[in-house]
């Protein structure tokens, strides 16, 4: 019963909303011009004069025919048509074979048609533009709310003396938050057209909080055309404040984004060095072929998407997960095959797994491509969120911070709360006591590494949502992560996690002054003096097996 | 004492420098000679290209020398060897571009082409000085050796060693690499510099002048070797296998680690400038990708492959190496960096002392037999 009750509910909802939606239209059907009036404002179009054509567009603009949107789109994109005969108005469907159409004025559909009978509505620029701007005229008043706003946006700077008094009664009735606060800049910049000077000081003081372009350049064109006028002192000082405003509003805005993309870039650096760093900390071995297992997750996703072409949406999902265990395997058989023969001898691990690296490089060019492969983005992944004209962040950056954040806390949850963790800890801080203790330290090893690369291949897949995938994958991060590593303190993890987005948003903060090359040249420079101030990195080790 | 007799006490207990030292000087004949005066229709003529391929490969065992110097007697991996390499062939290069004079696609004396593309007015300062012989040939030493030598007292004094050290040697090069792509740099940027005419008035195109260019680079590797031996068997040579063996022990003693180590590097540095800049005259270029940190890696396993007990070794390795990068890249280019990929892996796994010791262990069940 309690169910029922609250399917009612949602009916009665529904049905509110067909009524609010009818509502807009029900009112602006009351003037609407007569169908024979309309088709008779139609038959303008026909003209050769592009002029008349203008008058007969402004004229259908004010009939208030619901049917004007249609053909203002159709004349856009140059599908609008008049028999050459009985002059009748279709839309011309190209697609279909033979070409189709639909009449105008009717609906009524039309099968076979031959193109030659009819003749096109030809548009130039001009009109092409005024088109533009009568379609945003309208949407002004349309009941959907997205279709307002963009029609607003569209008409922001251009509201011209005439459209003032709609734009001012638009505001009066708008409910709608975001689009009433558009309106009032639209309106605030038309008012700066005007003869008033107190009016156009309070639409400078209204827009200095806007961080729209076209109000910072029209304020800017106002203040380069002030000298010379007369009693232009105080205007002066509004125009030149809220230019002020405006910058240091922006300033903060992409002081935002720079961290945000310092976060993202962080991440990164995070995912691959993080892995890098319970290997070289745990078994002191620094894996060259690090960068490839991460190459080798990127090629799981490709492949995962190659094989599930119609579930792209979910394809990451799977990937994951099967990156994780593609890389984490490869891994343990570089531990068992090489690795672990090397055990004491650092520098020929170095080259070994340096020489894996090259043969896993090869690995993709020989069976998939040598050229890069395009993996795509899920479509939830696709697009950005706009906070405001200033400030918007793509997606797959909040993803790829929220993705190493969810690892880096599921490896310290690994590290703290396991038993495996625990042994993984103790073995790289003292491997003989223990082994004494207890613990099957080549066991610990070969799982370590094999974590180790199987976060390296999720790494992967969070890196083929943001670059090329290609067999080089790897080599570009490898460097950057280990000076991660180094930075950071050898087998630390709040160290991985600290070096790493400070080394990301300082590369960011560099990057608008110096250039993103000499920006990683300074940090090169810099790590390579901090390490000697701290040669364990920020965040050392401490016992006594650290020291040797 | 004179210079003969020193020679003679560096290679006397050296049975393998004696040979390799034989071999040096009879195949710089055999090929010169061979490429010179024989017609080159016959059999046994050796092409201008194979001379010069022979000269790179000279160069790379004088690099490998360089490397082996402070790997194999100090125990220092510089996986950054790279960047002295090709910062010695820029200061040969500068001088080969300051050669171009006139005959540049710009017509300028004083600028090379690609500064006048960039519109740049005057040469840099630190082109300076570049149009005399004598300087380059200053600079190609002095150049690695000051970066060594700040890089190591930087590194050294605050006792970076093993891994550690080999990865920001790593990150030196690298970081050089992306300097060097820049052109504000004043050093033709991606292109880097190439399009050279003469060397010391002698064309670049000419037999002789290659051929020159060859033996130049043989006598280099041989005075190279000698170098190191003369190094490695001195007072200092001692100290730095001690240091290399019980590090902490040799401070404990007394001695300064931190300049011995400090000043092996820089001869090792200055060793592989030469190198380099013997390098680019032969190939006719020189660009940022020779510091790229993967040329460095692959210098380290020529001297692995070579093995890390003798000076001679590091010299094989890189010869093998590099024929057989030749040899594949002809023929399988698909399969060359498996080869090299399987190289490293077979070389640390299985032959820890490389080809030589491979050698000397047949060798030397033959010796025992001898002695008794």
């Amino acid at each position: 019963m309690r169910r029922n009750h609250g399917l009612q509910r949602y009916l009665w909802i529904g049905w509110l909303y067909v009524l609010l939606a009818l509502l807009p239209s029900m009112a602006m059907s009351q003037d609407t011009v007569s169908n024979d009036a309309f088709a008779q404002l139609l038959t303008g179009l026909k003209a050769d004069d592009f002029e008349q054509k203008e008058a007969a567009l402004r004229q259908l603009a004010q009939s208030h025919d619901p049917r004007v949107l249609d053909i203002f789109k159709a004349l856009q994109e140059a599908r609008l048509y008049f028999a050459s005969g009985s002059g009748e108005f279709i839309y011309l469907n190209e697609n279909t074979d033979p070409p189709s159409g639909v009449k105008v004025l009717s609906g009524e559909k039309l099968a076979d048609l031959d193109p030659a009978a009819y003749d096109k509505v030809s548009v130039n620029n001009q009109l092409r533009s005024l088109l533009k701007e009568l379609t945003a005229s309208l949407n002004l008043q349309s009941p959907d709310r997205s279709l307002r706003l963009a029609a607003v946006n569209e008409l922001v700077g251009e509201v011209t003396p005439e459209k003032l008094a709609l734009f001012k009664q638009l505001l009066a009735t708008e409910s709608d938050a975001e689009i009433a606060e558009v309106l009032q800049v639209a309106i605030a910049i038309a008012d700066l057209d005007g003869a008033d000077t107190q009016a156009k000081i309070r639409a400078l003081e209204r827009l200095s909080t806007s961080l729209r372009p076209e109000a910072y350049n029209r304020i800017q064109s106002l203040l380069a055309g002030l000298p010379g006028q007369p009693d232009s002192a105080g205007l002066h000082a509004a125009a030149t404040n809220a230019l002020h405003s405006i910058d240091g509003r922006r300033e903060k805005y992409r002081f935002i984004e720079t961290t945000i993309f310092g976060l993202s870039l962080g991440s990164i650096l995070l995912l691959i060095a993080i892995g890098l760093s319970i290997t070289f900390g745990v078994m002191g071995v620094i894996n060259m072929a690090h960068g490839e297992l991460m190459m080798l997750g990127a090629y799981t996703t490709y492949l995962v998407q190659a094989a599930l072409p119609n579930a792209i949406d979910y394809s990451l999902f799977i990937a994951i997960p099967l990156a994780f265990v593609v890389s984490g395997l490869v891994g343990v058989a570089i531990e068992r095959g090489v690795i672990r023969f090397l055990y004491g001898r650092p520098l020929e691990t170095l080259l070994a797994t340096f020489g894996i690296s090259l043969i896993l490089q090869q690995i993709p060019r020989t069976f998939i491509s040598a050229q890069n492969v395009t993996v795509q983005n899920p479509a939830w992944l696709s697009g950005s969120w706009v906070i405001n004209p200033a400030l918007s962040i793509t997606y797959n950056r909040l993803f790829i911070f929220a993705f190493a954040m969810l690892v880096f806390f599921g490896l310290l949850a690994i590290m703290k709360k396991t038993s495996l963790g625990l042994q993984v800890r103790a073995v790289s801080q003292n491997r003989a006591m223990a082994k004494a203790m207890g613990v099957r330290t080549e066991w610990v090893d070969a799982l370590t590494f094999g974590l180790g690369s199987g976060i390296a291949g999720i790494a992967g897949v969070a890196l083929s949502q943001i670059t090329n995938v290609g067999p080089n994958l790897g080599q570009g991060y490898i460097v950057d992560s280990f000076m991660v590593v180094v930075f950071g303190g050898v087998g630390n993890v709040w160290g991985m996690l600290v070096g790493s987005l400070s080394l990301g948003t300082v590369s960011k903060y560099m990057e608008p002054w110096s250039g993103a090359v000499l920006a990683k040249i300074v940090i090169l420079v810099f790590i390579i003096l901090f390490i000697q101030k701290r040669p364990r990195g920020l965040f050392p080790q401490k016992g006594r097996a650290a020291e040797a | 004492m004179t210079r003969q007799s020193l020679i003679m006490q560096l290679i006397r207990n050296d049975r393998g420098g004696q040979i390799f030292i034989g071999l040096l000087i009879a195949m710089l004949l055999l090929v010169s000679m061979s490429n010179l005066l024989l017609p080159a229709d016959s059999v046994l003529h050796l092409s201008t290209y194979a001379v010069t391929l022979l000269g790179k490969y000279l160069c790379y065992a004088l690099l490998a020398i360089a490397l082996y110097l402070v790997w194999g007697y100090c125990g220092i991996l510089i996986l950054g060897h790279g960047a002295f390499f090709a910062l010695g062939g820029y200061a040969m290069g500068m001088y080969l571009m300051r050669q171009i004079g006139e005959r540049g696609v710009y017509g300028n004396a004083e600028l090379p082409d690609f500064m006048v593309f960039l519109n740049w007015k005057e040469l840099p300062w630190y082109w300076f000085g570049f149009e005399h012989a004598w300087f380059a040939a200053v600079m190609i030493v002095v150049v690695p050796g000051i970066l060594a030598f700040v890089f190591g007292w930087l590194a050294f004094r605050s006792r970076v060693t093993g891994v550690y050290l080999s990865i920001i040697t790593q990150a030196l090069t690298y970081a050089l690499m992306l300097a060097f792509f820049r052109n504000e740099m004043g050093f033709g940027g991606n292109n880097g510099l190439t399009d050279f005419k003469e060397i010391l008035g002698f064309s670049l195109q000419a037999d002789a002048t290659r051929v020159g260019l060859f033996v130049a680079s043989g006598i280099a590797l041989l005075l190279g070797y000698l170098l190191s031996r003369y190094i490695v068997s001195s007072k200092f040579g001692r100290v730095i296998i001690a240091i290399r063996d019980a590090e902490s022990r040799a401070r404990f003693v007394g001695y300064k680690v931190e300049s011995y180590k400090l000043w092996l590097f820089v001869v090792s540095a200055g060793l592989a400038g030469i190198a380099g800049a013997l390098y680019v005259p032969q190939v006719g270029i020189i660009n940022p990708s020779e510091f790229q940190p993967l040329n460095s890696i692959e210098l380290a396993i020529w001297v692995a492959v070579g093995g890390r007990g003798t000076l001679y070794g590091a010299v094989a390795g890189a010869l093998v190496v590099n024929f057989s990068k030749t040899f594949f890249t002809g023929f399988i280019p698909e399969a060359w960096l498996y080869g090299l990929g399987a190289i490293f892996i077979v070389v640390t796994l299985f032959m820890p002392k490389g080809l030589v010791g491979l050698w000397q262990r047949r060798a030397a069940p033959l010796k025992a037999a001898g002695a008794a």
